[in-house]
C-alpha cells in the first residue's frame, strides 16, 4: 500500500470555462510540482483531451484517470472516472447521444478546444458542452456503475450545479461512495452543514480551471492509482482508505 | 407596457447600470432556475423570472438578449456577476418577493405570451 495524493477533477481547454493555459504539458508540470501522484481529467461532458494529458504524463511520476464531469437534467454534476479507454469511450457515446444538439457561442460561454500532448490545437468542439444532458441522477450511477466507473457528486457544497444547493437530498437508489467537495469548505463544516453526508467519506479537489486552483488535499492510501482502487478505499476496503488534510497539517 | 413601468409597478431593485428602460418593451416571459431549460425556452425581449443569482445566468440572459432578469427572493449576485452582466449589457433586476408572485404581477400587468 501506499499514500497517493490526489486531485481527481482537473478540466482542460475544451472545457469552454477553463483558461487557455489547461493544456496537457501544463497540466502535467504543475501537478507534478506540487506532488500530486493522481488526477483525473474531467471535462464538461467530454472527454476528448483525457488521451493527451496521458501521453504528456508518460514518463512522469503523475498518473491521469480517464474521466469526466456529467451535467445532469437536475443540473447536477457528477464525476465520473474510468480505469480503461474502452469504458471511457462507451461512457462517452451515450452522453453524446444525451446531449441537446445546440451549438456553443464561444463568445458568451467560451472556447472548447482538442488538444495534443503538447497542447497543440487539433479541433474546436462545436457542440455546446456546458448544458445539461438527458441523464437523471438516478441514470448516471447506473450506467456509470453499469460500465465499472466510479460516480460522486462533484463540489457538493457549491451553489451552482452543486448536489446540495441544488436538488437538497440522496437518494437511496443511488450507489453513493462518497462526494466531492470544493477548495472553499473543510471536510468538518461540509458534514455540518450537509447532514446527508451521512458517515459517507469526502474528497476533495481543486475543480482545476486555472493552473493555480489545485487542491492537493486528498490522500489515498492505494494498492496502485486506479478507479477499482479508489472504491476500494472510499469503501474502507483491505485497509485502502481516503483523508482530507488541510494545508496545515498535510 | 414598457420596462420602465414594470421596475416602477413591481417596486424592483436595479442591480446593474441603468439604461433607456422606457424604451424597452418585453413580448413575454419565462420562470424556471434549471439553466437548460430557460435556454430552450425563454426567447429574446422575454423578462426571465428566477431565484437563480450566480454568474452562470448573465451567459444564459445574454445568449438570449432577455429584456430583463427579475432575480427573486433577495437573492443577491456577486459583484463580478454585476460586472459581467455590465459588460454583456444584461438588466439584473431585484425583489424580496416570490417567483410566484413577480409572474402573477407580470401576468396582470399584461406581460403574457407573444400569439
Amino acid at each position: 500500500m501506499n499514500k497517493f495524493c490526489a486531485d481527481l477533477h482537473v478540466h482542460t481547454v475544451l472545457s469552454p470555462c477553463a483558461e487557455v493555459e489547461m493544456i496537457p504539458p501544463l497540466i502535467v508540470q504543475r501537478a507534478v510540482e506540487l506532488g500530486i501522484d493522481l488526477i483525473a481529467i474531467t471535462d464538461h461532458n467530454a472527454s476528448a483531451n483525457v488521451s493527451a494529458v496521458q501521453k504528456a504524463a508518460a514518463g512522469s511520476s503523475l498518473k491521469v484517470l480517464a474521466g469526466m464531469e456529467v451535467q445532469t437534467r437536475e443540473e447536477v454534476h457528477l464525476l465520473c472516472l474510468f480505469d480503461s479507454a474502452q469504458q471511457l469511450e462507451a461512457w462517452q457515446a451515450s452522453v453524446d447521444a444525451a446531449l441537446p444538439d445546440e451549438r456553443n457561442r464561444p463568445e458568451f460561454f467560451g472556447e472548447q478546444f482538442v488538444v495534443d500532448e503538447y497542447g497543440d490545437y487539433i479541433r474546436t468542439e462545436p457542440r455546446l458542452l456546458l448544458t445539461s444532458t438527458r441523464f437523471s441522477i438516478d441514470e448516471v450511477f447506473e450506467r456509470v456503475t453499469a460500465l465499472g466507473g466510479l460516480a460522486l457528486p462533484a463540489h457538493v457544497d457549491r451553489a451552482a450545479n452543486g448536489l446540495f444547493p441544488t436538488l437538497g437530498l440522496v437518494s437511496e437508489q443511488w450507489r453513493l461512495l462518497g462526494f466531492e467537495i470544493s477548495r472553499h469548505i473543510t471536510p468538518a463544516k461540509a458534514r455540518a452543514a450537509f447532514r446527508s453526508i451521512g458517515n459517507l467519506p469526502l474528497i476533495q479537489s481543486g475543480d482545476v480551471h486555472r493552473l493555480d486552483e489545485f487542491a492537493a488535499s486528498t490522500f489515498f492510501t492505494l494498492a496502485e492509482r486506479t478507479v477499482e482502487e479508489i472504491c476500494k478505499a472510499l469503501k474502507g476496503e483491505g485497509g485502502r482508505s481516503v483523508a482530507v488534510q488541510s494545508g496545515a497539517d498535510k | 407596457m414598457n420596462l420602465q413601468q414594470i421596475i416602477e409597478q413591481l417596486e424592483l431593485t436595479i442591480l446593474t447600470e441603468p439604461r433607456d428602460f422606457a424604451s424597452i418593451y418585453p413580448v413575454g416571459g419565462y420562470t424556471s432556475d434549471l439553466l437548460s431549460c430557460v435556454m430552450a425556452g425563454a426567447k429574446g425581449n422575454y423578462i426571465w423570472v428566477t431565484l437563480q443569482s450566480h454568474l452562470n445566468i448573465v451567459a444564459v440572459a445574454g445568449l438570449l438578449e432577455v429584456a430583463a432578469v427579475i432575480i427573486t427572493e433577495n437573492a443577491q449576485p456577486d459583484a463580478a456577476t454585476i460586472a459581467k452582466a455590465n459588460e454583456q449589457g444584461v438588466t439584473l433586476l431585484s425583489t424580496p418577493k416570490t417567483t410566484y408572485e413577480i409572474d402573477g404581477r407580470l401576468w396582470e400587468l399584461g406581460i403574457r405570451l407573444p400569439a
